[in-house]
């Protein structure tokens, strides 16, 4: 792990139909790392991942291994940032190799027929990493929801990306899912990507984290490792709850408990 | 399962569609020259191929030649671009249930048209017609992302497309209304139902440039359709400009659909239905479907041109009022079968 910045944000604001939602955010993120993403509903969590894949205008400067994002073709952006939005919609029932096979598409494999073999492996790898292959030939809207969740990773993965950003990845399943994604994110984090993860279950984000961002109304108030991040004072403060505290096998524990 | 097992089953599904579309491709041969065959004189298939050539008698010659080859040729490429813009259509808007009409483009060529012929502007063959229906097309486009703002939603673009069209039926009528001469009423009346009957080869270079020229625009874009399939948001973050395809498509749409109107008058339901007698054949991808859908929209076209001539009347049906009578109750059976996905949430 190295401490030159591979995300940078200065002075990040953007405003939705009149209203700000991001206020003044400044962040820098090293490669290698797990970062979650939390906050109440409303605090403008999707929005900054949006900003940072450049999906939003915003005010203010990004910049990703040193270049500006502005200066950036769609193109080069969609290389530099694998996007995982909530919901995993998919409008066709297509197969599922072929929607693993679009995250090739900002390298220019454009035609899952008619992947380079270089394209294919990192498909394959892809497919490995989010434990799709038994049903890689299978059409996605047959499969339930945590398969559907596991291939929509499965595309983002194939992109390859030195930057993963995902939307709630975790927030339609079922525990042994949630894990299960998480440790995959987790293992590419570890191989030198880095993975900002939006998440609503702070003892996942405890857990899984290396850093946590907390946003409340717009503004970056906390951030660091999961156990000073989510202070017992800023739980206090930007979720109105008191939690629960522990430490199991070296990793933070923290339940939510109580309302304040 | 390695890289080549998932490789081989690529190419398992490639070749299927390559049969596909070689078995369309064949449709269509033989649909061209049953079209060349059928008429007052009715001719086999085989002494098509021979007067074609250059063989047989001079009468025959003329009949295939001058006649039926213009009427035949229209079929073709309007009936394979009115399939092409359906398939770019639900493509873009990423709903089977869309198609041209969807959009007010046809409606507003055909309202550019009767502009034209109502006011004797310009003569029925110049290049007036296409101009003025691809203009109308074109207009009525820009309004409708001008209401609907550059990432609206599937639900406004098909009230939007709605109102558009309306727009353009009751501008039609209303020059109808007002037209003094009742023969002129009368033509316009007709030339709106839709027909292939008496077009020239004049008619066909009125039309085929534009036709040509919208085919490609939306052929250009296929790859980007299939990423859409994932939603505008994930396009965009692979790569594609959405703003930028949605220009193309719609250009593409009103300069082929504009071309098409120009010449054979409005022509509906062909591009709703040929993506859907397509998918089961070879598969939902939706940059795959642009082309078999444009050879079935031309099959559809040809067989149904061939079938006003073929079917006993005391006057003339029209090919157009032929693909609605078809086309509307298969566009009722589509929304019974997408009724879950229109009401909730999409597959």
């Amino acid at each position: 792990m190295t401490d030159v910045a591979l995300v940078a944000a200065q002075g990040l604001t953007v405003k939705l139909a009149g209203r700000l939602v991001l206020r003044d955010v400044s962040l820098s993120l090293s490669p290698g790392h797990l970062v979650a993403l939390v906050g109440p509903n409303g605090a403008g969590k999707t929005t900054l991942l949006r900003a940072l894949a450049g999906l939003v205008p915003s005010e203010g400067a990004i910049h990703v291994r040193g270049d500006a994002l502005s200066s950036l073709s769609l193109r080069e952006r969609a290389r530099r940032f694998a996007y995982l939005p909530q919901g995993h919609l998919v409008h066709w029932p297509l197969p599922v190799r072929d929607i693993v096979a679009l995250g090739r598409y900002p390298h220019g494999a454009t035609d899952p027929a008619r992947l380079t073999a270089k394209d294919a492996e990192a498909v394959l790898r892809a497919m490995q990493a989010a434990d799709v292959m038994d049903f890689s030939e299978r059409r996605v809207t047959e499969l339930s929801g945590g398969e559907r969740s596991r291939v929509a990773l499965a595309r983002a993965l194939a992109v390859e990306a030195p930057v993963i950003l995902a939307d709630e990845p975790v927030s339609s399943l079922d525990p042994r899912h949630q894990l299960d994604v998480m440790k995959t994110l987790r293992a590419v984090a570890d191989k030198g990507a880095l993975v900002i993860v939006v998440t609503h279950d702070l003892g996942l984000a405890a857990r899984f984290a290396d850093n946590v961002l907390v946003l409340s109304d717009g503004r970056l108030v906390s951030q660091g490792a999961p156990a000073e991040a989510l202070a017992e004072q800023v739980m206090a403060e930007v979720f109105r709850i008191s939690a629960y505290r522990a430490e199991f096998q070296r990793e933070a524990v923290i339940v939510p408990w109580a309302e304040i | 399962m390695s890289t080549q097992n998932v490789m081989a089953t690529a190419d398992i599904a490639a070749r299927r569609r390559a049969s596909v579309m070689a078995a369309l491709v064949i449709l269509v041969v033989l649909l061209v020259l049953l079209s060349l065959g059928v008429g007052p004189v009715r001719l086999s298939p085989l002494s098509v191929i021979d007067a074609l050539f250059g063989g047989g008698s001079d009468v025959q010659q003329v009949i295939v030649r001058e006649i039926r080859l213009p009427r035949t040729i229209l079929g073709l490429a309007i009936g394979a671009m009115l399939g092409l813009s359906g398939a770019a259509m639900q493509g873009l808007l990423r709903n089977p249930l869309a198609a041209p009409e969807l959009f007010g483009a046809p409606q507003s060529a055909a309202f550019g048209a009767v502009l034209v012929i109502a006011f004797g502007l310009a003569d029925v063959r110049s290049y007036a017609l296409p101009v003025a229906a691809i203009a109308a097309a074109f207009a009525s486009v820009f309004a409708l992302l001008a209401i609907a703002g550059r990432n609206a939603g599937l639900l406004i673009l098909i009230l939007a497309g709605l109102a558009i069209s309306s727009l353009a039926g009751a501008a039609t009528a209303l020059v109808m209304n007002l037209s003094s001469n009742p023969f002129v009423v009368l033509e316009i009346a007709f030339w709106l139902l839709g027909s292939l009957d008496d077009r020239s080869f004049r008619h066909v270079m009125l039309a085929l440039p534009f036709i040509v020229a919208g085919a490609v625009i939306l052929l250009s874009q296929r790859h980007a359709f299939r990423a859409l399939s994932l939603g505008e948001e994930t396009a965009r973050s692979l790569g594609v400009d959405v703003g930028r395809l949605r220009l193309m498509v719609i250009s593409g749409v009103a300069l082929g659909v504009g071309g098409a109107v120009a010449v054979s008058g409005s022509i509906g339901f062909i591009g709703l239905v040929a993506p859907h007698l397509m998918r089961p054949l070879v598969g939902h991808d939706p940059a795959r479907l642009l082309v078999p859908s444009a050879l079935a929209g031309a099959a559809l076209l040809l067989a149904a041109d061939i079938a006003v001539r073929i079917i006993p009347s005391t006057s003339d049906i029209k090919v157009g009022v032929l693909t609605s009578i078809i086309g509307v109750p298969f566009f009722l059976y589509l929304i019974m079968r997408e009724r879950r996905a229109l009401s909730g949430g999409v597959a």
